[in-house]
């Protein structure tokens, strides 16, 4: 056996590719060969490590870019607007695509209208929901309803508004309306907090329900006073990320509930304003400078509006964390 | 928060040590109010079984009366014309556009989303996991309006000139053969959905790569796997159901997107010659509808409309029950 280092090297990798420990130690050029193509394969390895290391820093920055080119979009063209105090307290009304500036409060207004309305039939049918999967359901029942959930979360908003369309406007000859738009957003926002407050649910552990069987207090009493609240800070924050995403959404108003420029309070009488028909309303005229800034500064008002939810919805998730 | 999981409370026990609750019977003592509570709950339960089967019910039935008044083939007509006595209508542009959009963006947005799933879960440095992981919900957070007109105002004059350069160099394959559009062409809405999507492909990845073992990781490193090869050989197979689900909801979204499609799409004037091309224009399911909300104004024009709703319906159904029977799977091995 020559003292070449390498060729003493040579049965070791052998054996760390499984071959035999009993095989015979290879002759010297033969030993060189094998030490070749070991040592090939094995830079191979290590330059595909780096190649997949480098993909997976690429790709994230890669993902990023869209999102820091809309957020500089949006805030670069819309936020002047937003500096007026006019912005914040008027509306459209008698304002033309080519007249410059104007109000979104009566947008504003109807948007958080719409959620608050959306929230109140959806938030105790969500909650009430996930209360029997957790609590109660353990049968065929309980599958039937978490598939359902399933296929609710995935209905587009589009199908949604075009079913709410079918049951109020079609088969019960009602006008568009506010409220219409609000049960299409209704369906969209069901899954979301079923599903987030399932997760709460289940986080309450199992001794604070087994404590208070214990000293016999009624099941429904339980879980009021004990298994909600202690899940409290984490159903609110799902209620919060659920009314982000529906905020949003575009598709239901564009069918359900058309826009008007003037203050609007009644959702079940004539059009409504909201901030996603206003973008709809100036995006038309977009080739006009006065239009495409309003437009930018309702998405950015949207956006803020939407993020500022998120950020509550995550701060409360923080701090009142269940506690595992 | 794995609200789009689909994990369910029904087959995974709640608690941290895997005890089931004192099962709903017997936990019971029949008290007035355990059983209206109990009761609200069950009817809540069914009132969310009852409006996706009302769903489904209601479309099916304001589109038969329709269906049964055309004159084309619903299937495999091109044509569009839903008003009149004689209402000729058929949905496979909007399947071809649907499908093929929702492809490019699936082609482009799963291995992006689950690089990015990887490197905030094996490769980011631990500081920087947090803020990297809010950034990428910041994503999910944008409206899909704002998608719109950011892709429609800003991004499309910018993609102009790669869609040109893509024409002269691979026009002779007929999947990019030029058709004179540009803007909202079927490959530059796939890659605004796969923008849209990435965010939901990386939730869902990271969620399950983060769960992978660490004796898994730590025996690939002990055998002398390089970083990659410990992923490809312990994370991504333990990961695998849990990318296909996400991938299938991604899917599930992409086919729905509607307002940013809408403000996207070219439509193509009436007769326009098929094509294979993904740089032809044409309207999906969803911006067809949304554009054409001001027409419903007979019965028979909406049914059109609402077949079409159909369809996508059930396209979207399709896609997330397999999402979910995968979910299932995968939690019959691991338990």
């Amino acid at each position: 056996m020559s003292a070449l280092k390498t060729d003493q090297r040579v049965p070791e990798d052998e054996n760390m590719t499984g071959d035999s420990p009993t095989s015979p130690p290879p002759s010297n050029r033969s030993g060189n060969e094998a030490l070749r193509e070991m040592s090939n394969p094995h830079r191979g390895r290590a330059i595909k490590d780096l190649i997949a290391r480098i993909a997976m820093w690429v790709s994230f920055f890669v993902a990023m870019v869209p999102l820091a080119w809309i957020l500089w979009t949006v805030v670069s063209k819309g936020i002047h607007l937003l500096l007026s105090a006019t912005w914040w307290t008027g509306n459209q009304r008698n304002i033309n695509s080519s007249d410059v500036g104007g109000g979104a409060r009566h947008a504003i207004e109807g948007t958080l209208m719409m959620a608050g309305v959306t929230a109140l039939i959806a938030v105790p049918i969500g909650i009430l929901t996930a209360v029997y999967l957790v609590e109660y359901g353990r049968g065929g029942l309980a599958r039937a309803i978490s598939f359902m959930v399933d296929i609710l979360s995935g209905v587009p908003s589009i199908v949604a508004a075009l079913f709410i369309y079918a049951v109020w406007v079609t088969t019960f000859g009602l006008d568009r309306s506010g409220f219409a738009a609000a049960l299409a957003l209704v369906l969209l926002m069901i899954p979301v907090i079923v599903r987030s407050t399932e997760e709460m649910l289940k986080l309450v552990p199992n001794e604070l329900r087994e404590a208070a069987y214990a000293l016999g207090v009624p099941k429904w009493v339980t879980i009021v006073k004990i298994v909600l609240r202690t899940a409290f800070s984490g159903i609110v924050t799902g209620v919060l990320l659920g009314l982000a995403r529906i905020m949003g959404e575009t598709a239901p108003l564009l069918i359900l509930a058309p826009y008007t420029k003037n203050f609007q309070h009644d959702l079940f009488n004539g059009n409504f304003p909201t901030l996603p028909m206003m973008i709809n309303q100036d995006r038309g005229d977009f080739a006009l400078a006065s239009a495409a800034a309003r437009m930018w500064g309702t998405a950015l008002t949207l956006i803020l509006l939407v993020l500022l939810l998120n950020i509550i919805g995550r701060v409360i998730a923080h701090f009142g964390s269940v506690k595992k | 928060m794995s609200t789009v999981t689909g994990v369910s409370a029904t087959d995974d026990p709640p608690g941290p040590d895997g005890r089931t609750p004192l099962r709903g019977v017997s936990a019971s003592t029949g008290r007035l109010g355990d059983r209206l509570f109990g009761g609200a709950a069950t009817v809540s339960g069914v009132i969310v079984i009852a409006t996706v089967t009302l769903i489904a019910v209601f479309l099916i039935v304001q589109a038969v009366p329709a269906l049964r008044d055309n004159q084309a083939s619903f299937f495999t007509s091109r044509e569009w014309a839903p008003g009149g006595d004689t209402p000729r209508f058929g949905i496979v542009e909007f399947l071809w556009t649907t499908v093929a959009a929702s492809t490019m963006a699936m082609i482009i947005a799963v291995p992006f989303g689950v690089a990015v799933a990887l490197f905030l879960t094996q490769y980011a440095p631990l500081w920087m996991r947090g803020p990297a992981a809010a950034l990428v919900d910041l994503l999910a957070a944008v409206p899909s309006i704002v998608y719109g007109l950011w892709g429609l105002i800003t991004f499309a004059p910018f993609f102009k000139p790669i869609q040109g350069w893509l024409e002269n160099t691979l026009g002779w394959i007929p999947l990019f053969s030029p058709t004179g559009i540009s803007g909202g062409t079927i490959l530059f809405i796939g890659l605004v959905l796969s923008i849209m999507v990435l965010p939901i492909v990386t939730a869902l990845s990271r969620e399950v790569f983060a769960q992978t073992p660490l004796a898994h990781k730590e025996g690939a490193l002990a055998l002398g796997a390089t970083r990659w090869e410990m992923i490809r050989t312990a994370v991504l197979p333990f990961g695998r159901p849990g990318v296909i689900s996400a991938a299938m909801l991604a899917l599930g979204r992409a086919l729905g997107e509607t307002i940013a499609v809408t403000f996207l799409v070219s439509s193509l004037p009436d007769g326009a010659a098929w094509t294979w091309s993904l740089f032809n224009g044409g309207e999906t399911f969803a911006s067809k509808i949304a554009n054409n909300a001001a027409e419903f104004s007979n019965p028979n024009k909406t049914g059109a409309y609402i077949a079409a709703g159909l369809v996508l319906f059930v396209l979207t159904f399709i896609v997330n029950s397999i999402a979910r029977i995968v979910i299932e799977r995968r939690k019959a091995f691991t338990e």
